[in-house]
């Protein structure tokens, strides 16, 4: 039972990316209910999309403000019984990442953070500062990926690395942190992401998909690790 | 306790002059004749590439005009990388900080105020402080363009920086899918409250053609972009491809417009800024 909180309040992406982009929040005895992805509630979903009238406003709040509405997403959703809870972070080490790690921190063990990256030096310049933030604030870091790692040619089949490739591994190795793994640019899981439909149903041969699983995988041994 | 009975009129007179003292009065920066702001609602779209090359193009065009570049993005700041600068500033005699300068391009950011890897946690409370010492403290001299580098999302940085200067416009970068597309409207969204015209959009990362075959792949989708200014009523500045070269020479710190002029990539980057200046000019005419 896996449950995703989408703190990215200016850009919230994941209620579309799964396919849930329209729906409310409703309220029960415990607080408030997470969006299902199915009927099996094997994902929750927690995003300000849900909340507001048009999911496609612009959020223009400043940090006190997303500070309060995360300390509520945190306490006041009724998550029920979890094996894990994904937070989905902005870019940057701004409000909401403090918010999101002082208020989880008061009621939960936060087991620690991935960080993604594509791998040209202007995104792992980022990360670095990143990986420092989670140093300064006691956050283990569970391991880095690469994301967009080389584009195959449909056509030809030629490997371009349209963003530079290796960049996460050694960054990785650079800051002693575990390299997950490297996500290819894949037009599939871009056009799957975009209208909401699951690529690893639609898509299990990909080398995308291999790449993915190989992710979660040593994520998860990680995890039952610690 | 004696109380004095006052109008409606009186309140509400009262409640606007206290909302009026509110906000920051928006004045110009000494020297700068009109802002340009690079945002985009979504991180990741190649804003920081898009506003160096901006501004590297809106000199190619016309070697007369003196531009500027102010890196607002305080958590993620890439233009030192992008403009192969680094340093501490210096400070003038009216302890001003003096842009570090590459290829003809002042440029202040808060990558040179701190260490490479240092992060900037920060509430939004210093950051506005922070902005407003790169706003003001800069020792900008005579700039005809000051191209702002906005950090990615709608929030504080964003908000600081349109209440405090008068804007003459936004160009708002995306790439074509329509995960992009969705936070770009909201970005327009927000400079439209805060009355910041926008100039249009820039689609980035537009198509890759494959370097052994020549095979186009719309890897990030087909030309959402256009169909999102046609609702926003905004214009497309122009459509930049994704090609190896620009990020090979951007992580050289060689931006592809100085580095690769007679490149395809350069000329639509070119063509952007020729579109920024006439939007300029339609806006003020």
């Amino acid at each position: 039972m896996v449950g995703i909180l989408d703190v990215d309040l200016c850009g919230p992406s994941i209620p579309r990316m799964l396919g849930v982009g329209r729906q409310e929040v409703h309220q029960c005895d415990s607080g408030w209910v997470p969006v299902y992805t199915d009927a099996q509630k094997s994902l929750a979903l927690m995003s300000i999309g849900f909340l507001l009238e048009d999911p496609d406003e612009a959020v223009v709040w400043r940090g006190p403000k997303k500070t309060a509405l995360i300390g509520q997403f945190v306490s006041d959703v009724a998550w029920g019984e979890l094996d894990v809870l994904l937070v989905d972070t902005p870019p940057g080490t701004s409000d909401e990442h403090l918010a999101v790690l002082e208020n989880l921190k008061k009621q939960h063990k936060v087991d620690g953070a991935i960080l993604v990256t594509t791998p040209q030096a202007v995104s792992t310049g980022d990360v670095r500062r990143e990986i420092t933030f989670c140093k300064k604030t006691g956050l283990s870091i569970l391991g880095i990926v690469e994301n967009m790692s080389g584009f195959v040619c449909p056509h030809c089949s030629e490997c371009s690395n349209i963003f530079s490739k290796g960049g996460g591994e050694e960054l990785a190795k650079l800051t002693g942190s575990i390299y997950l793994g490297a996500v290819p640019l894949d037009p599939l899981l871009c056009t799957s992401i975009e209208e909401g439909k699951d690529f690893i149903q639609t898509f299990p041969d990909s080398a995308t998909f291999s790449a993915i699983n190989i992710i979660a995988q040593t994520l998860l041994t990680c995890l039952q690790n610690s | 306790m004696k109380y004095t009975s006052c109008s409606f009129h009186d309140v509400s007179e009262r409640q606007k002059q206290h909302m009026a003292r509110g906000l920051p009065k928006q004045k110009p920066i000494a020297g700068v004749k009109q802002v340009i702001v690079v945002a985009s609602g979504k991180g990741g779209v190649g804003k920081s590439t898009t506003a160096v090359n901006l501004a590297l193009g809106l000199t190619a065009n016309d070697p007369s005009k003196t531009v500027g570049i102010l890196d607002a993005d305080v958590y993620g700041p890439s233009v030192p990388k992008l403009m192969n600068l680094k340093g501490n500033p210096e400070l003038t005699d009216s302890n001003l900080m003096r842009p570090l300068t590459n290829f003809g391009i002042p440029c202040m950011s808060m990558g040179f105020l701190v260490e490479d890897v240092a992060p900037i946690v920060w509430r939004g409370l210093m950051v506005m402080s922070a902005i407003e010492k790169l706003l003001r403290q800069v020792d900008w001299g005579l700039l005809d363009y000051l191209v702002i580098d906005m950090p990615p999302g709608t929030g504080d940085v964003q908000l600081s920086i349109t209440q405090n200067i008068p804007i003459a416009g936004a160009v708002i970068v995306s790439t074509p899918q329509d995960i992009a597309l969705l936070d770009a409207r909201r970005g327009a969204e927000m400079f439209k409250k805060v009355n910041v015209p926008v100039l249009g959009l820039v689609q980035n990362m537009s198509v890759f053609q494959c370097p052994k075959c020549n095979h186009q792949t719309h890897i990030f989708g087909d030309d959402g972009a256009r169909a999102l200014a046609e609702t926003l009523g905004v214009k497309v500045l122009g459509d930049i491809p994704l090609h190896l070269s620009i990020r090979e020479m951007s992580d050289r710190g060689q931006p592809v417009v100085v580095a690769s002029p007679d490149s395809p990539e350069a000329e639509a980057y070119r063509r952007v800024a020729a579109a920024v200046v006439q939007r300029l000019e339609e806006l003020s005419g």
